[in-house]
């Protein structure tokens, strides 16, 4: 049986070339007999060479494609090999350099599919022939295409404001293009600006990062956006139009000289759940601490008094300058940019969850996040470590790792921060009040460049270290000594034994988790999360700050726990990844594109909601639908969920596919024996 | 009127009639009707599953065999005790998940002629269904004589909330069902932190010092938080901390006069219900005395709360629990 036979094709003069990839393939595939196998029982269908090389992606296998195209006069090339996902563009360029179109090349994966989850070598080489036929039986039905190109627009939209953000929106401002940073807090900063120390040098947070903030707020290339948020992104790569809500702060901030008035005489105090953890207190119109970038204080309408009872405006009668503007509404704002980057950072994880360990119930049981702040000179506190009453200070500290994390019934991964965090609060409690640490953990885990050697540091400086997960913190004293205490209930792994640690304070060291609104983002930008919410990256090691939707780009947090080191190389990784493309002008995209065969259209709108890259629109005069092929990654969700059968896609058309599979079946019918002529 | 089978079990014919005695009497007030299985059997208590699975297995496969013959008093099955309330819910998910047992019981339920086709009674817990399926509100209208001023130690003990057999009512680690229903009858409740911690079980009859230790626990922490009552929902929980209150002092030389009742006793007083048609007197620590204050409504609650009040000016703001937040 010939499909193309059947299905009337022209006979195409077809290359194939099956790759041994060192062992990975000939281990278990008989990749030689693969070879002659097709060169002899397909030559009925057109294949005019075959060969097997060791490894095909090699300059040398390339040229030995080229080569038969020019020599043999190859119309069609299959290359069994690894997954297209590897080298497709690898073989589409010795196509092209051999001089044909690039997308008459069709991969079979011989690696994925067949060597890497088979053991049977026989029953393997026998699926390679099958896989290899449909192949072959499709590539005949290959149309040459041409890459469509896009212009860039230099302007990028940075989305959120901490580390990575602020370290992505200064590198490309500094090579001189466009920048709109939007962030969703009155400044920028972030998680970074709550704390008060950073691991594992104990260099001053503020001091290395408000400068930073500084160079955003002053720089000529980025407009900057501060209690704003991104409500909708349409178009492309390289042409997206962004729409912002820039919530109205009833500040006029041509006026506002950021004089601090307003904020002292506000008699309004709010507890601060943001910026302060909770822990503190903040004002009705404020700023969040008094390095914010911008300068500018915002009114918070749900605790002012004149936007809740009519009457007040006690900021407005004192401003010196006249900037307080009630009237003020929230304005939506049109960016048009080329590409896009995300560091929305993460969420704490709500300690309140587990409940055995007493946050919110027991006072001095302190998050994290609480302890930044209480021990930031800038904080409630100001820095002094004290208990919840504000003014005694603890004799003893206990501090949990792992809250929250690795814990399958919160969340199974590593928060990556709380180690060093917990040792850099270790030794901050050392230092400053000489109370008795204790370190409550599973492992430690201290990688990276001089974390280490900060453990062994505070080892040194005499703090406990406690190997078993905390079962309890309770002030059920039962034991001389526990009266008025908090006890950590604990089996101590190393001892093999249970102990009770009366301490007089609690830190819980509580993991990251992605941002609540996480998935909802994602869905506004086209870009896939985890099934636990962080952004998933276009490839876990080769391609972290990608994403499968061309232009967008992520960085920090937002992607996966990480510290402040790894968010700053990654919002630079993504700068840089955009500068290449803004420097490239044009982009060339994929043209293997869906489109609609518009008589064929019901104009059902099945496929609009469908797509993963909001690609698809409906056109309401036709009343048909439509597809945006810039925008179209050629997945094919539509074509496949069509049921008038309306949706085409190059490169899985209809014909080709069926011709694969009538390549694939024709294979089990045939012997494994040349076919004689 | 919500119809609900009914297995009192044997605790609740001998030492907790009390607890049987108040469960009947709030009833009607809540529209509820409880059918009391006919011609029920022992749970096995807690030892029996331990030692032989298949006989104790059938022992409670009859309970749920007659529950779903009788099942014109609903598809469910409520027992107010707790070692009950997990030996029926154990079983009829273990035979849910062991088609090999299930069959295996059946052969032995065939020979009284039942069979119980796994799954097909749902089993709760008295508590459960007064806060899930009654509702706080529809309680609170029903409180005449509000617990004022009593300050009431909830104890839920280790068997109601965990392990998780079919669904979880309530946190594992620190529940609030019962916090919230004493709360809703106007009394004090004080955050008992042991209130899901052991009550040491039939350790009592195994090593009685390890018993009176785990019974010391619960004693000593109500008294640090100045309650003038536990109240419980478990015949277990109520007959160690009662009955073996002056074991306990007599052997670490305290002085606890704690009385132990049982929740629904507090909701019948809440109700106007009198102190004999809930079974009070037949405590062992004396009641009378924490109870002759209710009622006082003008009295000051006691000031001696030993942690500090949550908007002290002063102080570092208490973290906001996600419940206030909505209110």
């Amino acid at each position: 049986m010939n499909p193309h036979k059947s299905n009337g094709a022209k006979k195409e003069r077809i290359g194939v070339y099956v790759c041994h990839c060192g062992s990975n393939i000939a281990g278990i595939v008989d990749v030689e007999e693969v070879s002659r196998w097709a060169g002899e029982v397909l030559a009925d269908w057109g294949v005019v060479v075959s060969r097997d090389y060791k490894f095909m992606c090699s300059s040398l296998g390339q040229e030995l494609i080229e080569k038969d195209i020019q020599e043999l006069d190859l119309t069609r090339v299959v290359v069994g090999a690894c997954s297209p996902h590897l080298h497709e563009a690898t073989f589409r360029t010795a196509c092209a350099n051999g001089g044909l179109n690039p997308y008459l090349c069709e991969m079979v994966s011989l690696r994925e599919q067949v060597s890497w989850v088979h053991t049977d070598k026989e029953a393997a080489t026998e699926k390679a022939k099958a896989l290899l036929a449909g192949g072959v039986a499709r590539v005949a039905f290959h149309e040459p295409l041409d890459a469509m190109s896009v212009p860039i627009n230099e302007a990028t939209l940075v989305v959120g404001g901490g580390i990575a953000g602020i370290q992505a929106a200064l590198e490309i401002a500094d090579s001189g293009f466009p920048v709109y940073l939007v962030e969703r807090e009155p400044s920028i900063g972030g998680h970074m600006a709550q704390f008060d120390k950073t691991f594992p040098t104990l260099d001053c947070s503020a001091c290395i990062l408000t400068p930073k903030m500084v160079s955003v707020g002053s720089h000529p290339n980025i407009t900057l956006l501060t209690w704003s948020e991104v409500e909708k992104v349409d178009g492309y790569v390289g042409n997206f139009t962004a729409t912002v809500r820039k919530r109205a702060r009833y500040i006029n901030i041509e006026d506002c000289t950021g004089c601090g008035i307003c904020e002292e005489k506000c008699p309004k105090k709010v507890i601060d759940d943001v910026f302060e953890a909770g822990l503190g207190y903040r004002k009705a119109v404020y700023r969040p601490f008094p390095q914010a970038v911008p300068k500018y204080p915002v009114i918070d309408t749900e605790n002012c008094t004149y936007f809740q009872k009519g009457k007040c405006k006690a900021c407005e009668i004192l401003c010196p300058t006249g900037a307080i503007n009630f009237e003020q509404e929230d304005e939506l704002v049109e960016l048009k940019v080329g590409n896009i980057i995300l560091a929305t950072g993460y969420d704490l994880f709500d300690a309140r969850r587990i409940t055995q360990y007493g946050y919110g119930r027991l006072a001095n049981v302190f998050t994290s996040l609480e302890f930044e702040r209480l021990s930031n000179a800038a904080g409630p506190t100001d820095g002094e470590i004290v208990m919840r009453d504000g003014k005694s200070v603890p004799q003893a500290v206990g501090i949990i790792h792992c809250v929250g994390s690795r814990d399958k019934n919160y969340n199974n991964y590593c928060s990556v921060i709380c180690c060093m965090q917990s040792l850099k609060f270790a030794h901050l409690v050392e230092e400053r009040t000489g109370a008795e640490v204790y370190n409550f953990y599973i492992d430690m885990r201290t990688a990276f460049k001089d974390y280490d050697e900060f453990y062994q540091r505070v080892l040194h400086e005499g703090v406990h270290f406690i190997r078993g997960r905390v079962a309890e913190v309770t002030d059920a004293a039962r034991l001389p000594g526990e009266e008025g205490k908090l006890i950590i209930q604990v089996e101590d792994t190393f001892m093999g034994e249970q102990r009770r640690i009366p301490v007089d304070m609690v830190i819980l060291s509580a993991g990251l988790e992605p941002r609540s609104d996480s998935t909802e983002v994602a869905h506004k930008f086209g870009i896939s999360c985890s099934h636990n919410g962080w952004f998933i990256e276009k490839h876990p090691k080769l391609d972290p700050v990608a994403t499968m939707t061309e232009g967008i780009f992520i960085a920090g947090c937002a992607q996966g726990p990480k510290d402040i080191p790894a968010s700053v190389a990654q919002g630079a990784a993504a700068a840089a990844r955009v500068l290449g493309r803004i420097q490239q002008k044009e982009l060339a995209l994929e043209p293997v594109r869906a489109s609609v065969i518009a008589e064929k259209c019901s104009g059902c709108r099945i496929c609009n909601d469908l797509c993963p890259f909001n690609a698809i629109g409906f056109d309401e005069e036709q009343q048909i639908s439509e597809i945006n092929p810039a925008l179209c990654q050629g997945c094919g969700t539509c074509v496949a969920a069509c049921p008038s059968g309306a949706i085409t896609g190059t490169q899985f058309s209809d014909r080709q596919v069926k011709a694969q599979l009538e390549g694939l079946l024709a294979f089990a019918t045939m012997s494994s024996e040349p076919v004689a002529a | 009127m919500k119809q609900y089978g009914y297995y009192p079990g044997c605790s609740l014919e001998r030492n907790a009639s009390a607890y049987d005695k108040s469960t009947r009497a709030i009833a009607p007030a809540l529209g509820l009707t409880f059918n009391e299985i006919d011609d029920w059997n022992c749970c096995g208590a807690t030892e029996y599953i331990s030692l032989e699975k298949l006989p104790a297995y059938a022992l409670v496969g009859r309970n749920l065999a007659l529950a779903a013959e009788q099942a014109d008093n609903g598809h469910q099955l409520v027992a107010p005790c707790s070692a009950c309330f997990l030996n029926l819910r154990k079983a009829d998910r273990y035979l849910r998940d062991s088609p090999v047992m299930a069959r295996q019981i059946n052969e032995a339920l065939a020979a009284g002629g039942l069979h119980y086709e796994p799954g097909s009674i749902k089993v709760r817990h008295l508590l459960e269904i007064i806060v899930d399926d009654i509702g706080y509100e529809a309680v609170a209208e029903q409180v005449q004589a509000p617990l004022t001023g009593l300050r009431v130690a909830p104890y839920y003990g280790c068997l109601i909330v965990r392990p998780a057999f079919d669904g979880q009512f309530d946190d594992m680690e620190y529940p609030t069902t019962l916090d919230r229903l004493m709360s809703t009858l106007g009394a004090q409740v004080v955050d008992y932190p042991v209130k899901a911690h052991c009550c040491g079980g039939h350790m009592t009859q195994i090593s009685e010092p390890t018993a009176l230790e785990l019974i010391r626990r619960l004693l000593k922490s109500a008294a640090d938080y100045e309650a003038d009552v536990i109240t419980t929902l478990c015949p277990m929980c109520q007959l160690n901390l009662d009955a073996y209150q002056d074991a306990v002092n007599a052997y670490f030389g305290t002085d606890y006069q704690i009385p132990v009742l049982y929740f629904t006793q507090l909701m019948g007083l809440a109700f106007g219900l009198s102190p004999e048609e809930v079974g009070i007197g037949q405590e062992l620590v004396d009641a009378r005395p924490a109870l002759a204050h209710i009622g006082a409504v003008e009295e000051e609650a006691p000031a001696a709360r030993r942690r500090p009040s949550r908007k002290k000016e002063e102080g570092l703001p208490m973290p906001v629990m996600p419940e206030e937040k909505t209110r």
